[in-house]
């Protein structure tokens, strides 16, 4: 069985999806995905579908499940990489991909989950600013 | 429609005869339905060029447009009204050029009257074939460079343009229809990737009016970019527009409206802003 590897980018887990999707690929990619975000402690997930030609209801779904789990594990997923053509059919469809963010390129899709972590760490780092300065020093 | 080959031998006999009589006088038939818009001498050749493929055609055996031996003759004829077509003739004018043999035959069998009739009416036919064919040639060119300015305007009317770092900028210019907003939405979209810009402002002033049918194309091509990660700004929206909007019950949602590009460049430029300067901190920290 064909098996999607999960890699560890310093704070971010990146899966770049490169096969076909079965059932059976998904359900493990799931299982793999959570256990690793449990493992890392990561916070954010980017999913990269630059090579996938086609995304069909299923992919769909697979995706909105990710983003789903990832959320209960405090983890931020954004999908990257969306070819023009896949837009289009699945606005031709009507399938939007709904609570799932999405961002050009792996590069932007970094810079979204860093910009949604600042605007946590906004509501933590009021108490914590002297621990920083005192540990610069 | 093919002559009897008696008949072919006295209409080829006719043409090979008085060559020089038919040339001069077809030349001048045609000249005068195109008052002077081609040269005479251009003319001329055209004419000769006939006149010579169907002597042609006529010696080959019998004489018959669909016939092997007719080829060059069709080749001719063809020619002559695709030049037609290009240069902006129309098809009364370019049919005159071949219908002109009929006045000149007429002319050639009046001094001899004893099987004129049956003669003339035969040949008639034959040159109405003519005729027809070149028609048919004509409109074919006709719809060829119809159908090439279509896709020139296709090309031409939809440009993507950067106007920003990771703004692109779309001129809608004209009626927006399905091909069109097809073609828009493509072109768009492929550029969102290639310049990697997260902004897209979508310009509706040139367009004249906008029912349901082009709101819904503009939505389908704001709700794509953002499934691939790009935010859409729609800009240039007319008061009548606005009006035209809002009586037909068309809902733009979440979608950024403004009324012209300088405000949506202005909105997308606070956003990024906006954006960098919460991140400014984050970075040094």
């Amino acid at each position: 069985m064909e098996r999607v590897p999960v890699l560890k980018i310093g704070d971010i887990l990146l899966v770049s999806i490169q096969v076909d999707m079965s059932d059976q690929t998904a359900v493990q990619l799931q299982e793999d995905l959570a256990e690793r975000i449990v493992a890392t402690g990561c916070h954010g997930v980017i999913i990269d579908i630059t090579a996938l030609d086609i995304v069909d209801s299923f992919v769909g779904r697979m995706l909105s499940t990710i983003a789903s789990i990832s959320r209960v594990l405090d983890a931020e997923t954004v999908v990257v990489g969306m070819r023009p053509a896949v837009a289009i059919t699945l606005v031709e469809l009507g399938l939007s991909l709904n609570g799932i963010r999405t961002a050009l390129n792996v590069e932007r899709g970094m810079e979204l989950i860093a910009a949604a972590q600042a605007d946590d760490y906004d509501y933590s780092a009021e108490d914590e600013p002297d621990d920083e300065t005192t540990a610069t020093r | 429609m093919a002559l009897s080959a008696e008949e072919n031998g006295r209409l080829t006999g006719l043409l090979s005869e008085h060559a020089e009589r038919v040339v001069q006088r077809w030349t001048e038939v045609a000249t005068a339905s195109l008052r002077g818009r081609l040269s005479q001498a251009e003319l001329r050749r055209q004419v000769q060029d006939l006149h010579r493929s169907m002597v042609e055609a006529g010696r080959g055996g019998s004489f018959d447009l669909e016939s092997e031996s007719a080829g060059e003759l069709r080749a001719v004829l063809a020619e002559l009204s695709r030049g037609r077509a290009r240069q902006g003739f129309t098809a009364t004018e370019t049919a005159v050029s071949v219908y002109g043999l009929k006045d000149v035959l007429l002319e050639l069998l009046e001094s001899d009257a004893d099987t004129a009739l049956r003669d003339y009416v035969a040949f008639s036919s034959l040159v109405d074939q003519m005729g027809l064919f070149t028609f048919e040639s004509f409109v074919r060119t006709r719809e060829g460079l119809i159908a090439d300015q279509a896709e020139q305007l296709l090309e031409l009317s939809t440009p993507v343009v950067k106007i920003w770092e990771g703004v692109v900028a779309v001129p809608l210019v004209g009626t927006l229809d399905s091909a069109r907003a097809q073609v828009v939405m493509e072109r768009l979209l492929q550029t969102l990737v290639d310049t990697s810009s997260p902004y897209a402002i979508i310009d509706i002033t040139g367009v004249p009016a906008v029912d349901t049918q082009v709101a819904q194309h503009i939505l389908k091509t704001v709700v794509a970019a953002r499934l691939m990660g790009a935010d859409c700004i729609i800009s240039g929206i007319r008061p009548q527009i606005a009006q035209t909007i809002v009586a037909l019950g068309i809902e733009f949602g979440d979608i950024a409206t403004k009324a012209s590009l300088a405000d949506a460049l202005r909105h997308v430029l606070r956003l990024t802003g906006a954006e960098t300067a919460r991140r400014q901190p984050r970075r040094e920290s």
